[in-house]
């Protein structure tokens, strides 16, 4: 019986250690500088290939939007980066981006966790710290 | 007969691949009742993977078997804007101890009030309303049901809450449901003693394993209006599979309690859905 309940103690430690063990954090587990450049650079590949929202991008600046979405990704997951551009209301106001859009942003960036094997955990991580950022963010 | 159809639409379905812009998985199964949720329990996600200023059609068949019941039920569903949903769905229910059957349409229609599921800190909050007709209403008046046709009301609030237990998400629902219904409208409505409408509560929560793996488990409180029986709650252990934004699979173990006198009746529920 208390054979049984250190064993179930112990499977219970291990699993609740994969969330709560002060492990690297999230900027490291994505692979720090060149992981964050990749899923970037994947972003920007998936924007361009999709139909639904690349219009969006017609009259950016590809390389500052590259420079700031990294720098703020490196930032929200705990790198050593200051994000330094406008606030996301200020940045997407006039844009009137709709949930469709956030959907198919979502889903291009999931597409390229997945390609670069990210883990499961990690992509969910990642999501947690984006998917609020859609109040700032859409139809503006 | 309209199951042989679904069959061949859910074949063929692979090759119309256009699916709308949510996220997959985040349209839900489809309950037997015709709505977007898990099997028994309607949640306030839209049926399908239409996103704003989008639409989309789903179609499901599901059985369920138990011990001396079954319960076939298909259905259609269009989706609009990720706001409205309208549903139709047949539910034939074939006593097949006792034998005979009971058939009912339950025609539904689901508004999307507030919230995002995955966006936002509030729930996604819908309203629903379903309309039920019973098709072979001389056994539950036999049994002292007062009314073939009844309307049920529910209020669903859904989260999906990201990076919980081991890095998964975590699906919770809850629904408030006013009805009249005996055994969800298959035994009639309400009693010859009370017409009322009553509170129920209904609830589910999933693990998402991945993108496509939902593993949950759902509760529904029913109410106990016949004198000739007892009615309990229904729960079940579920995993529904989505196997892309055109095709999914749900399978669950039941346990529908006592049914017409029948000691507690436990089994499968198992099935197909398609959107596009």
């Amino acid at each position: 019986m208390v054979k049984r309940s250190i064993l179930i103690g112990a499977c219970l430690a291990l699993l609740l250690g994969c969330s709560t063990a002060p492990g690297p954090v999230l900027y490291q587990r994505l692979g720090a500088e060149e992981g964050i450049n990749a899923i970037v650079d994947g972003l920007l590949f998936e924007i361009e290939h999709d139909e639904r929202i690349v219009h969006h991008f017609a009259d950016s600046d590809i390389g500052r939007f590259r420079a700031m979405l990294t720098e703020q990704l490196c930032d929200l997951t705990g790198g050593p980066c200051q994000y330094s551009g406008s606030t996301m209301q200020q940045s997407h106001t006039g844009f009137n981006i709709t949930l469709a859009d956030y959907d198919a942003l979502v889903e291009g960036l999931i597409k390229v966790m997945q390609r670069q094997q990210i883990s499961i955990a990690d992509q969910n991580a990642l999501l947690a710290l984006l998917a609020p950022m859609y109040k700032d963010i859409s139809y503006r | 007969m309209n199951l042989r159809l679904l069959l061949i639409i859910f074949f063929c379905l692979p090759t119309l691949a256009s699916a709308g812009s949510k996220i997959i998985a985040t349209g839900g199964a489809t309950t037997v009742e015709g709505n977007a949720g898990g099997g028994i329990v309607p949640w306030a996600v839209i049926n399908g993977y239409a996103s704003s200023d989008e639409w989309s059609v789903t179609t499901f068949a599901g059985r369920v078997g138990v011990d001396d019941f079954s319960l076939n039920s298909a259905g259609i569903a269009l989706s609009l804007d990720n706001k409205w949903e309208l549903s139709y769905a047949r539910q034939r229910f074939a006593l097949e101890s006792i034998g005979g059957s009971l058939s009912q349409d339950i025609f539904s229609v689901k508004y999307h009030l507030a919230g995002e599921l995955l966006y936002t800190a509030m729930p996604q909050i819908s309203l629903g309303i379903q309309h039920k007709r019973n098709l072979d209403f001389a056994l539950p008046q036999a049994v002292g049901a007062r009314s073939a046709n009844g309307t049920d009301f529910y209020l669903a609030a859904s989260k999906l809450l990201f990076n919980q237990v081991a890095g998964r998400n975590f699906l919770l629902n809850g629904t408030l449901r006013a009805s009249k219904a005996n055994q969800t409208g298959l035994l009639g409505f309400g009693s010859s003693n009370d017409n009322s409408y009553q509170l129920l509560f209904e609830g589910s929560a999933a693990v998402l394993l991945n993108y496509n793996l939902a593993l949950g488990i759902e509760y529904k409180q029913k109410p106990d209006n016949l004198a000739f029986a007892a009615e309990q709650h229904w729960r079940d252990i579920f995993i529904a599979w989505f196997i892309n934004k055109n095709v999914s699979v749900t399978g669950a173990y039941v346990d529908l309690g006592n049914i017409a006198g029948q000691g507690s009746q436990t089994g499968y529920y198992l099935a197909l859905e398609a959107t596009w």
